[in-house]
């Protein structure tokens, strides 16, 4: 019997690049009274200068599973560790998982979706990476595991904000937002940031795909030329002003991509395009997400995708006032734009 | 795979009134015999041990979560979540054999029949001879199990990408037998010419040990979390099915080539066995609670606890073959004598 997910003990990941205040913010979180008692798996003994019989030292070993498929990877370390940890169930509240300042996030979030075991007994939060203000953008161009870090994140701490001048911080957020407009964004100085805003965000939750993410939409909003209008997008540029204000970057490695419509989309069409997509694409595309309208289904679909892994539900009945939009979101390295535009349109009712 | 619904089938053979049951008042993982007395390994800190009137006493063991536990008869030795590795005999005195310095988590044990102990922490495997010095030796990952050979002093160390078969005793390069994936549980053929691995993805790995010849044994819809060989080692009775999944090893190929048998279906994962040490019977726990004794040869079933929802965690036989122990992951546990 699969226990209910809310049963399931919570999992945050937390990321960052060396320096950046994982550490910080784990302190925070540990010696914060909260009232709750947090597991946490953590790749230095020492660091933490916490005494709490339930921070394990983790081997970040990374394991291709046996699948055939090359990205799907996971942590094998985590899997003994998540099987010991649940012997001592009702001892904790929540998990939370720091990886190195190198690590992908990616097999650690694949290992909540692959192994039986692990996913009976835990579900994944969010992830959650601190980034360094004075140095990301610095990061950015020469540390390919920062970006990663910075795509696949649901939540952003940007930290150490008290360093750098308010338009170095334009800036840095300006190049956080090219290659994630969709994370939730926090600035902070040695990560004071509220705990509420980094844990329990449901950010895997398809039932709280949009209850979590009131952006999801209008985070585009902002770049909205950007998204329809690309073809003055050259090689060439590197940032250009936008109607808010704001400035934009386009990283020419991480993007994120958004597909929408107001016309209905044929599920025998749409189901097997993004299954494919996610087959011969997936190594590319770091996160996917979506909410779906289909012709003659009084249901919304929702999708949340971690490269090759996909899971997806109906969620609920639109409501009457609701536009039946279905709106996609992929974010990924070097995306087949132009492919993924047209197989899209392909899915569209006619 | 044929359909079998014991609920609409009466006529079943039953001894759950012959049970004993045993309340342990404590989450198990395991169950072990000394001589004739249950010891319930629990998930945390306790053994419970089940006197000879069915009183239960939990004996503290470790500080923390129980990660493994084996027993040869004359002591059960576990690891823990504190770093402790921790042995218990028959009179009840526990004894502390080694604690990692770091307290990091001992993740598996094995006890060889001339007293050797090995453990594992991290990557690395630990042995120490019932005379002699302790030896180590550092896997290229995380030591997922260990196994000691019926002869000689000899170490499988089940790892990622395969298994290692260390001698400690011999200054020989420890011999690699290489498969990919994530392995688990080892276990040798009681007559010393297999090697199976439970893996990660739902199948085992065996290896002929004569020529390392692979055998691969897939099919199952889950992990096989529990491996049990039969009286004499003609097959390998395991979980993760819903049906108790038995290898033949009888032959010089062993299961190369071969269907298992499929016994004691039922319309709930097998969570457990063990095997009878005599004869060709065994038990088999299952993930919605009901415990069946099964013969091989035909596969005739007898109930010994009915389906209570949760799943069946230790179950055990005594080295003599006449009591059987079981209990399910609350702790709700029960005895049958024969």
């Amino acid at each position: 019997m699969p226990e209910p997910s809310s049963q399931k003990i919570p999992v945050t990941v937390l990321t960052g690049y060396l320096g950046a205040g994982k550490t910080t913010l784990l302190n925070r979180i540990l010696s914060e009274n909260h009232g709750k008692k947090y597991a946490v798996i953590v790749n230095e003994f020492g660091e933490i200068g916490i005494d709490n019989d339930l921070i394990i030292g983790a081997d970040e070993e990374v394991f291709e599973m046996n699948n055939g498929c090359i990205c799907c990877t996971v942590r094998g370390d985590l899997v003994r560790i998540m099987d010991g940890l649940m012997k001592r169930k009702g001892k904790f509240d929540a998990i939370i998982v720091e990886t190195t300042g190198l690590a992908d996030p990616a097999p650690v979030a694949q290992t909540f979706f692959v192994d039986e075991d692990v996913q009976k007994n835990a579900r994944l939060d969010a992830v959650v990476t601190v980034a360094d203000a004075k140095w990301l953008s610095d990061r950015l161009k020469d540390a390919p595991e920062a970006k990663n870090q910075i795509a696949f994140a649901d939540v952003i701490v940007l930290n150490k904000t008290d360093l750098v001048s308010k338009p170095e911080l334009a800036e840095v957020e300006a190049r956080i937002r090219g290659i994630n407009p969709y994370a939730k964004l926090h600035r902070t100085e040695r990560c004071k940031v509220e705990l509420a805003d980094v844990l329990e965000r449901g950010a895997f939750d398809l039932d709280r795909i949009l209850d979590i993410e009131p952006d999801f939409l209008e985070a585009d909003d902002h770049d909205h030329d950007h998204d329809h209008d690309h073809h003055h997008h050259g090689h060439d540029h590197h940032h250009h002003d936008h109607g808010h204000g704001m400035k934009h970057y386009h990283d020419e490695e991480m993007q994120s991509l958004s597909l929408r419509t107001d016309k209905a989309l044929d599920p025998t069409k749409f189901m097997p395009w993004l299954q494919n997509l996610v087959a011969t694409e997936g190594q590319k595309i770091l996160r996917s997400k979506g909410i779906l309208a289909f012709a003659g289904d009084d249901d919304r679909y929702v999708f949340q995708g971690v490269h090759m892994m996909l899971e997806g539900d109906h969620q609920r009945k639109w409501k009457e006032d609701e536009p039946r939009e279905s709106r996609l979101v992929f974010i990924g390295r070097e995306l087949p734009e132009q492919a993924i535009r047209d197989g899209f349109e392909r899915c569209i009712v006619s | 795979m044929s359909e079998f619904d014991p609920g609409e089938v009466p006529s079943i053979a039953s001894m759950t009134d012959q049970i004993r049951p045993v309340p342990l008042g404590m989450a198990v993982t395991s169950v072990h015999f000394l001589g004739d007395t249950a010891h319930f390994i629990g998930t945390e800190e306790n053994v419970a041990i089940v006197g000879g009137e069915g009183e239960v006493s939990q004996t503290p063991v470790h500080g923390g979560a129980i990660l493994c536990s084996v027993c040869d008869g004359e002591r059960i030795v576990m690891g823990g979540d504190d770093g402790k590795l921790v042995a218990l005999n028959a009179k009840g005195e526990v004894s502390t054999l080694a604690t990692d310095p770091k307290r990091r988590w001992i993740d598996a044990v094995a006890l060889h029949s001339d007293g050797a102990v090995a453990w594992s922490v991290g990557k690395t495997a630990f042995v120490r001879p019932a005379k002699g010095e302790e030896k180590s030796f550092d896997a290229p990952s995380t030591v997922g199990g260990l196994a000691f050979a019926p002869k000689g002093l000899r170490l499988a160390i089940a790892h990622y990408g395969g298994a290692t078969l260390w001698f400690p005793n011999m200054a020989a390069k420890p011999e690699f037998l290489e498969w990919a994936g994530s392995h688990h549980a080892v276990t040798f053929s009681p007559d010393n010419k297999f090697l199976v691995t439970a893996m990660h993805e739902p199948a085992l790995h065996g290896w002929r040990l004569a020529d390392n010849r692979h055998m691969r044994m897939s099919g199952y819809p889950g992990r096989v979390r529990s491996m049990s060989w039969s009286a004499g080692g003609k097959g390998l009775a395991t979980s993760g099915a819903d049906t108790v999944i038995i290898w033949p090893f009888a032959s010089k190929d062993g299961p190369m080539g071969k269907q298992p048998a499929m016994l004691a279906p039922l319309q709930a994962r097998v969570a457990v066995v063990a095997c009878h040490p005599k004869d060709d019977i065994l038990a088999a726990g299952y993930s919605d609670g009901t415990v069946l004794m099964v013969r091989m040869e035909d596969g005739a079933e007898i109930l010994l606890r009915q389906n209570k929802g949760v799943p069946v965690a230790a179950l055990a036989w005594n080295a003599k073959g006449t009591l059987l122990a079981f209990a399910d992951e609350d702790g709700d546990g029960g005895l049958l004598a024969f």
